[in-house]
């Protein structure tokens, strides 16, 4: 009970002042049937001491990242979160604050997201971005929806291998709308094509000759990105009407599949048709300068049934993690950081490449690449996870999706080459 | 009092850059507006600079700012200080539900065994995680009474998706055709009607205005012959803060005409513990964890937002669900559920969002959480009676853990619902939510919770019964200047709207 103040006593007066002499009088409209007699199967209150244990026992129960080698991405990556990042966002103005709806007591969230919009926008090369959506895979759900509104067309072509995930979602939103979804190349009836980037693969592509067949069929080009890091070192896709994908390299642990952070990218003549939230800068009545969320007009709590998307809270803290992340590193340490991925890459593609029975299969890659096994993968994973590595993501038959990060050493790489040997 | 005031700025070429402090004043620039240093608040190791496999040209300059580490700390604790927060103060945000955020939970979603796994990590490597999710969705069962639970939705509106895509899902798979219409009252979050919409559903509106609530009369109009209503989205208790009366009729019709009750979780937390929704006749619910569960909203999120469901529309709720099989837990996809409406988030959610949920449910347990709902009915109520004679309140009481008044007897002095919200922020208070519902003209909906003691409910009453008494005084003409001594005075909305500024322009 030690997160209630009231006492006996203040219940008491409460009471008194409201004019009944029990709480359960306060409940009088509800239909007595409804009434909870008894929660038998839930344990009453515990201390702090005693919680801690309980979850702490679950916790230990996993194998986390930093027990032993780690070469798991397909989506969610492992990097390094300088200390500050998460200093920061615990602090109770950001952590414990709401979304910024009173500009006037909010700016510090305010300005930052204004700091992330231009982060996101550099990183993508696009004109504007938003405040966050909740994932990469809803983000390339709703740049879908947008293609959608703004060609007014109801088919979405796949035009590289797109994240399993990314897909099923995108699947289950278009699914409402009667929408198709293909893989392929785009025709006069193609809303938009989504170009992977690294693709589920591991290969990085180029844009140019995907832009010259939208404009071919006015479809939209979209670009997803769900290794963030990899815009360090690859060209921005200037090309694209629409980045969006997955943050949550940048500042936010893996934490199981979340939160993570959706971004969400475009060229600003489809300003109107963006989702989720925006802040921009202002002045106010003394003229000093100061920003707001602005343009709510497209959003559900003033158009309701027209809005571009139902999204309300999104992934401000999250954003926030990014935010200061990017701060601290800085134009050359976003970019050192993506080099130093790309080359662990590298590493772990001429080590495994020696073991015997094992083929890397990209010709390109940024910081992960499937290997072809001799053996079925998933049971590959399922051997080395009882010797304490966990080895990828099992794609089909004996195709192993492998990942390196600035956390892979050259002593994991050795651990990994000799269990597969 | 602006003489007072003046700002002192410092300029750098093109760009005025404040950054003057005054007291514990901070001013702060942008990150692209400070020098920019010769090496980032990052030490990382060399690159052995081998030649790119990456079959693209490597990336040119991207125009990112560069400081060091003590200018980024001193960046953003000097903005933190703009910002108020639920641990600075009283946070009566109607229909936010915030509450206190215990630090407990931010320690153990912070545990390695939590915050350092990958979603995709074998099954038999995380069996600790799968065991807590498999914990709340049964924690969450009980406190609803329903049994399919999917904690996947990353937010209220992505659960209230999830929700009436199981309800779409339900029907597609009994072959019932022709059901193309949801129902929602008028005083709806806008989420609901956006939500039908993303499902192609077009909605049909209930009106609410006469007394606050649903009515029997006014749903048998709006469901006609309910030959063509897939359902109806209704959040309980509602956003005037009152409870349904006629609900479990309600449900009953719409449960005849073949229509599932969708109800919007945003209000449980009058509720938790005590009063169980399946109980008035709800098929689905979603549930925000950072609302009635203090996940902490973050300036605007993460969320998370599960949905319980009945055992009849369980199969068609998203993947994943948790299940247990012996002593072994694992998560369901789309090849062990087929009848699922699919995915409709990566990964399993907000896991960070489960375990801070679980952390404080196991603090509360069962009789807490009971007190929970008690005592934020009661605050509700305590703020209620005690202003409604200063301010004009709606509809009849009780009302469950927010209070609905307006400005209609402030209106006319030329003082209203944006003035006395401003006036709050200038007397340290975060404002109540304004202008929602819709239903009620300059309505001001206020949501105590019940981690606010008695003392700081009744300064929030002394605050409110002193603007009241200075307009009927006449002494109304300085509300329109409020806030004064907040970091930024009242904001040029329009001309941010108008002429769009939404990212540093000027290329470094």
């Amino acid at each position: 009970m030690r997160y209630l103040p009231q006492t006996k006593q203040s219940r008491a007066a409460m009471m008194k002042t409201v004019g009944v002499s029990s709480v359960d009088a306060l409940f009088r409209d509800v239909p007595k049937d409804a009434f909870i007699k008894c929660l038998a199967d839930l344990p009453q209150h515990k201390g702090e001491l005693a919680v801690e244990r309980e979850l702490g026992a679950c916790a230990n129960q996993n194998r986390a990242a930093p027990d032993g080698p780690f070469f798991l991405g397909a989506g969610t990556y492992y990097h390094h979160i300088p200390s500050s990042v998460d200093y920061i966002i615990q602090r109770s103005e950001f952590l414990t604050a709401y979304t910024p709806y009173q500009p006037e007591i909010a700016q510090g969230t305010l300005q930052m997201i204004f700091e992330f919009q231009t982060f996101i926008s550099r990183l993508t090369g696009q004109d504007i971005a938003n405040a966050s959506l909740y994932d990469g895979a809803t983000s390339c759900a709703e740049a879908a929806l947008m293609a959608m509104r703004v060609t007014k067309r109801n088919k979405v072509v796949l035009a590289t291998p797109l994240h399993p995930h990314y897909r099923s979602v995108l699947k289950a939103y278009m699914g409402n709308l009667g929408s198709t979804l293909a893989d392929g190349a785009p025709d006069g009836e193609t809303a938009c094509v989504i170009i992977q980037s690294p693709d589920f693969h591991g290969a990085p592509h180029a844009y140019d000759a995907w832009r010259k067949k939208c404009d071919e069929t006015g479809a939209l080009l979209v670009v997803v990105v769900n290794e963030i890091v990899s815009l360090g070192l690859l060209p921005a896709p200037v090309e694209a009407d629409i980045v969006c994908g997955e943050a949550q390299s940048i500042g936010l642990p893996m934490s199981f599949g979340g939160p993570h952070l959706g971004f969400f990218a475009c060229k600003e003549k489809y300003l109107r048709q963006m989702p989720g939230r925006l802040c921009g800068m202002t002045e106010d009545a003394d003229g000093r300068r100061g920003f707001v969320l602005t343009l709510s007009t497209r959003e559900q709590h003033i158009r309701r049934e027209k809005a571009t998307s139902n999204i309300c809270t999104n992934q401000g803290l999250c954003a926030l993690a990014f935010t200061v992340h990017m701060s601290l590193l800085g134009e050359d340490g976003f970019r050192r950081l993506a080099k130093l991925n790309h080359e662990a890459a590298c590493r772990l593609a001429d080590a495994v490449s020696k073991v015997k029975g094992v083929k890397v299969l990209n010709k390109t890659f940024f910081n992960e690449f499937v290997v072809e096994l001799s053996k079925p993968a998933a049971e590959v994973v399922e051997t080395l996870a009882a010797k304490g590595i966990i080895a990828g993501y099992a794609l089909e038959g004996n195709q192993l999706l492998m990942c390196a990060t600035e956390m892979t050493t050259d002593e994991d790489i050795a651990a990994l080459a000799e269990v597969l040997a | 009092m602006s003489a007072e005031r003046k700002i002192e700025t410092v300029t750098t070429g093109q760009n005025e850059i404040i950054e003057f402090n005054r007291g514990l004043l901070y001013e702060e620039s942008l990150l692209w507006e400070k020098e920019h240093a010769d090496h980032p608040g990052v030490d990382l190791p060399a690159p052995e600079n081998l030649k790119s496999r990456t079959g693209v040209p490597d990336r040119e300059n991207i125009g990112l700012p560069q400081v060091s580490e003590p200018q980024v700390l001193r960046h953003f604790v000097k903005m933190s200080t703009w910002n108020y927060s639920i641990d600075h103060g009283f946070f009566p945000l109607g229909s936010c539900t915030m509450k206190h955020n215990p630090r407990l939970n931010e320690k153990l979603a912070r545990l390695p065994g939590f915050a350092q796994i990958h979603p995709l990590q074998p099954e038999s490597t995380v069996q600790g995680a799968l065991k807590l999710m498999h914990e709340l969705q049964h924690w969450l069962a009980e406190l609803t009474g329903l049994p399919g639970v999917c904690l996947a939705p990353a937010a209220g509106a992505h659960g209230e998706l999830a929700g009436i895509m199981t309800i779409k899902r339900a029907h597609e798979m009994k072959g019932n055709k022709g059901r193309n219409v949801m129902l929602i009252p008028d005083s709806a979050h806008g989420t609901n009607p956006a939500t039908a919409a993303m499902c192609g559903y077009t909605v049909k509106s209930i009106s609410t205005k006469e007394t606050g609530r649903l009515t029997v009369a006014a749903f048998k109009e709006a469901l006609g012959d309910g030959k063509d209503v897939a359902g109806m989205m209704v959040t309980n208790p509602n956003t005037c803060g009152l409870f349904e009366t006629e609900i479990q009729e309600i449900a009953k019709l719409l449960h005849k005409a073949g229509g599932y009750f969708y109800c919007d979780g945003a209000n449980f937390n009058a509720l938790v513990g005590k009063v169980r929704p399946a109980d008035f006749g709800v098929d689905v619910m979603h549930i925000n964890l950072h609302k009635t569960f203090s996940t902490p909203h973050g300036g605007g999120g993460p969320g998370s937002g599960p949905i319980c469901t009945t055992a009849e529309l369980a199969p068609y709720v998203p993947v994943p669900t948790v299940v247990k099989n012996g002593e072994t837990y694992s998560l369901q996809w789309e090849k062990d559920r087929p009848e699922t409406l699919g995915q409709l988030k990566g990964f399993q959610g907000q896991f960070g969002m489960h375990v801070r949920a679980l952390s404080y449910m196991m603090s509360h347990g069962a009789d807490g959480l009971k007190q929970v709902a008690e005592d934020a009915v009661l605050g509700a109520n305590y703020i209620m009676a005690s202003l409604k004679n200063d301010f004009h309140a709606p509809f009849d009481g009780p009302c469950m853990h927010e209070c609905l008044l307006t400005d209609k007897n402030q209106k006319d002095a030329g003082v209203t619902t944006l003035d006395i919200a401003k006036a709050l922020c200038e007397k340290g208070f975060h404002p109540m939510t304004v202008y929602f519902p819709l239903v009620v003209s300059g309505a001001m909906l206020i949501e105590p919770t019940e981690t606010e003691s008695k003392d700081s409910i009744d300064r929030f009453i002394a605050a409110m019964k002193e603007f009241a008494a200075d307009v009927r005084e006449g002494d109304s003409e300085k509300y329109h200047a409020f806030p004064e001594s907040t970091p930024r005075r009242r904001l040029d909305e329009v001309k941010a709207a108008r002429t769009p500024v939404l990212r540093w322009p000027s290329d470094i």
